[in-house]
């Protein structure tokens, strides 16, 4: 026998409301928990250069410039890399090695985010130390960018291995949307005498263009909220950094690394931190998605006829 | 020009030849395009063959015959469409004037600025506006000259006769056209690269009446500027439009064939291969 | 070859000449910018490719020494001391997840069932919360299971992090739900319908069983993302060096092991870091690629 509707409807609904609970507590507790750091501080500390608890500075820029600075590293390698990427894959590959391309891609994704940390640390950090930094250093030293001793481990390591993370997740998605820009359109670019490159830039990239704005606002958001990964490289170091070598800290590594030891006024702190992060992200996604609705927008719409 | 026997052609030979051919107009009768032996296989299987004919200069030449007899997969031979498919073999010769369409160093993207296409559902790029659609194709073969872009973009919506309707506002997106004026943008689009024949797949079948009927007084308008050929399933639209018809079928072997190339009154009235007949009369279709 | 020259020159035919100049003067050109591009999207994708598998053989090559019978039934044992495994790791993460599992799928699959029935507004505010949940950084939601469980409770178990965990799931076994039981034909259901069979027996007997494929890849996806999760792990579960079945006190998980292991000096500390993150990432990879096949197969099995 089976629930009457009205029965079945409600159990439905019930659960509804509880998913919907879940993430309404969620926003409270994490609120309410950062109160007693506002209480104290006020909101000057997110903007303060200091961190140093046990004489009660709990300044926040360093962590959330290098946040921002690894995630930049990340997208900047990522939105051309994984744009190619997406385009040989859609449009190049041999129709036969595509699926098998394209998992082998997105496979990158399924690993667990703390044996990027791992092999980052124990793998590609001597290599950086040794062999990538002095290279870099000495072709582009000029920039001041590569200022300092060569670690390995710092700035410039978490946002290549971020890079790495947020990879598959562009390649996908952009392949999934370049894929289905309407073949007629890509057809009559040929006959007009364009060739293969001029098909690809000037018909199909910008046919996907929404598309490839989500994948990048995709992207950005988890770099953004990494954690694990990034703890393991970046080298903890609650200073701003001055060059692309220098050891740094983001707001997860910080909250991750400082969690143990905490208590009372720094945990509270701490939690603020994760509100911080939350904000950042949200700003970050509505800045994309607006850059998707003024681009959809003003020009000619990405639309159908 | 080079001199006779002096040393093989190279590339820029060959680009010179296809250049200097481009420039002149060919009085009305002259060939354009001769196809011999023309067939199209599709791994292994054959889609068209046997197509020998002649297209006239100024003239409009319709390619018809029932669905599955090859017209469009021979259509789009000529302007080496097959070429991304990469199970596509075609055999036989196209010559546009001197030059060998399927010679190796032919440069498709340098021929497809010669021949240009129109297809069955309009396909202007909707990322661009109709300013943008129009020259397109200019740009795609690398005229930068802004004075020529304007000149060649104007000239030929005129002649597509969408002039009038979109002079005031070049710059909307190409998506707030009807179907129709979308239809006669992709011509206008292909038509400002001043190609010498324009290749065109069912154009109208995807319109309504009236926009149709506005298309074909179009092409018959055009063919003093520009040869065209043109596929249709339509008797009536053949015979509205057409100089010269090429009736093709599909053989017992699955492949289509051409069965009967000749004037368009003669092939309607009194036509030499009884299939002509028995299509022409509607016994099949 | 002569050039007929009407008076004055017929425009078309003088820009059909410029176009050709044009075209045929920029062709070595635009050929060579085609082909440098192409070539750079090539390079490009070699360089995704790179990273997989360097990944995958380092792991391999060096998880693969550390996996012995010691490694998967002792547990850990403190620096310096032979014999330790990563059994307590294995146990933890199986009974997080199990726990996780067991809560989030059924409520997250009835969720999925009431947005795939409803497109009222609260649907939409649902969906729209989902979506936003699956993008929330994961440290957040190790605070979140922090504050509601462990503080709640006063101490760090298994249970905050089963609850951290299946917080992350669950939006993306909704969103997954939802979308394999919409895909399920209407026809279907309105055949059901005019049967006069109860909603609830059209949900159990038609809609679910035809949406499986869908849902299992979904379930499988969702479980293989939460296995890998370890920010949230490291705030609610404190970490434990022995073995702990009991999801009510601290446990260990083979996440937070690989975490810690990975910044120890002692080489045979690392060494089994390795082995498990070769375990996890076996495992993780095996659901990813198993859910599809299975989707695959499935899906032929039906027609």
């Amino acid at each position: 026998m089976s629930l009457p509707d009205n029965g079945y409807r409600a159990i439905l609904a019930v659960m509804a409301a509880v998913f919907g609970g879940l993430a309404v507590w969620f926003l409270i507790a994490v609120v309410v928990q950062s109160r007693s750091a506002f209480d104290t501080l006020g909101f000057s500390w997110i903007f303060q250069k200091v961190w140093d608890p046990s004489h009660g500075k709990f300044g926040l820029l360093p962590f959330i410039l290098g946040t921002l600075e690894t995630t930049a590293i990340a997208v900047v390698l990522a939105v051309p890399i994984g744009l190619g990427t997406a385009l040989a894959l859609a449009y190049l590959v041999p129709e036969r090695a595509r699926a098998a391309l394209s998992t082998t891609v997105e496979l990158l994704a399924a690993v667990p985010s703390v044996v990027y940390g791992l092999w980052g640390l124990v793998v590609l950090a001597p290599v950086f130390g040794s062999t990538v930094e002095p290279f870099l250093t000495s072709v582009l030293g000029w920039t001041g960018l590569f200022d300092g001793p060569n670690r390995g481990v710092g700035l410039l390591l978490a946002g290549v291995i971020l890079f790495i993370m947020i990879l598959p997740t562009m390649v996908a998605i952009s392949r999934d949307v370049l894929v289905v820009v309407p073949s007629e359109q890509v057809e009559g670019a040929m006959a007009l005498g364009a060739t293969r490159w001029q098909v690809l830039r000037k018909v199909v990239v910008p046919g996907a263009r929404t598309g490839l704005l989500g994948a990048f606002t995709l992207a950005t958001g988890r770099a953004l909220g990494e954690t694990v990964a990034v703890a393991l490289v970046i080298g903890n170091s609650p200073f701003i950094a001055h060059s692309l070598k220098s050891p740094a800290a983001t707001i997860p590594s910080l909250i991750v690394n400082n969690f143990g030891e905490s208590s009372g006024l720094q945990l509270s702190v701490l939690f603020a931190a994760g509100l911080v992060l939350l904000v950042i992200g949200i700003l970050v996604n509505a800045a994309a998605r607006w850059l998707v609705w003024s681009a959809a927008g003003s020009n000619a719409g990405a639309g159908a006829r | 020009m080079t001199d006779a026997g002096a040393r093989t052609p190279s590339v820029e030979d060959a680009l010179t030849v296809q250049t200097e051919e481009a420039m002149s107009p060919l009085p009305t009768g002259d060939v354009v395009m001769t196809l011999t032996d023309v067939a199209v296989a599709f791994a292994g299987r054959t889609a068209v063959r046997d197509v020998n004919m002649d297209v006239r200069a100024a003239e409009v030449t319709a390619l018809i015959g029932p669905s599955g007899s090859g017209k469009t997969t021979l259509l789009r031979a000529l302007n080496r469409m097959h070429d991304t498919v990469r199970t596509a073999k075609v055999t036989g010769s196209v010559r546009l004037g001197d030059l060998d369409v399927y010679a190796p160093s032919t440069d498709p993207t340098l021929l497809r600025s010669r021949v240009g296409m129109v297809f069955q559902r309009p396909n202007p790029f909707p990322t661009m506006s109709i300013y943008e659609n129009a020259v397109s194709g200019l740009k795609f073969n690398g005229v930068r000259k802004k004075a020529l872009l304007d000149e060649a973009a104007e000239s030929a919506l005129i002649a597509a006769a969408l002039w009038e309707s979109v002079k005031d506002r070049m710059k909307a997106s190409a998506s707030t056209l009807s179907g129709g004026e979308q239809q006669r943008l992709c011509i206008a689009r292909a038509l400002a690269v001043e190609p010498e024949v324009l290749l065109m797949d069912e154009p109208t079948s995807a319109l309504d009446p009236i926009a149709t009927k506005r298309i074909e007084e179009l092409v018959v308008e055009l063919k003093e500027r520009v040869t065209i050929i043109i596929v249709t399933h339509n008797m009536q639209q053949a015979m509205r439009v057409s100089d010269r018809c090429a009736f093709l079928l599909m053989g017992d072997d699955k492949a289509g064939e051409l069965i009967e190339y000749g004037p368009t009154a003669t092939l309607f009235s009194e036509p030499t291969d009884p299939r002509t007949l028995d299509y022409v009369n509607g016994r099949f279709g | 070859m002569t050039a007929l020259l009407d008076t004055p020159a017929d425009p078309s035919v003088e820009r059909r000449r410029a176009v050709q100049q044009a075209a045929s003067s920029s062709l070595g050109r635009r050929k060579l910018a085609s082909r440098l591009a192409l070539g750079v999207c090539w390079l490009f994708l070699a360089i995704a490719i790179v990273p997989l598998v360097a990944i995958v053989v380092n792991v391999i090559s060096k998880g693969l020494p550390a996996w012995s019978t010691d490694f998967f039934t002792h547990s850990t044992t403190p620096e310096g001391v032979p014999g330790g495994g990563a059994w307590n790791a294995i146990v933890g993460t199986i009974v997080i997840t199990a726990i996780a599992v067991a809560v989030t799928v059924p409520l997250g699959l009835l969720c999925g069932l009431f947005l795939a029935e409803s497109d009222g507004r609260v649907a939409a505010v649902l969906r729209f919360t989902a979506d936003v949940m699956t993008g929330i950084p994961s440290i957040t939601v190790g605070i979140f299971g922090y504050i509601a469980i462990v503080q709640h409770f006063k101490a760090y178990s298994g249970l905050a992090g089963a609850f951290a965990i299946g917080f992350i799931m669950l939006p993306v076994i909704t969103r997954a739900g939802e979308t394999a039981f919409r895909g399920v034909p209407r026809s279907l259901n309105e055949a059901a319908l005019a049967l006069g069979a109860r909603r609830a027996t059209i949900s159990r007997r038609v809609v679910v069983p035809a949406a499986l494929p869908g849902v299992l890849t979904g379930v499988l996806l969702a479980i293989a993302r939460g296995m890998g999760e370890t920010a949230p792990l490291l705030l609610t579960i404190l970490g434990n060096q022995y073995l702990q079945w009991n999801p009510t006190k601290p446990m260990e998980a083979l996440p937070i092991f690989i975490y810690n292991g990975s910044s120890q000096p002692y080489a045979d500390q690392v060494q089994l870091a390795w082995g498990a993150a070769l375990l996890l990432m076996v495992v993780v990879l095996a659901l990813s690629i198993g859910s599809r096949l299975l989707a695959a197969w499935l899906r032929k099995e039906r027609r």
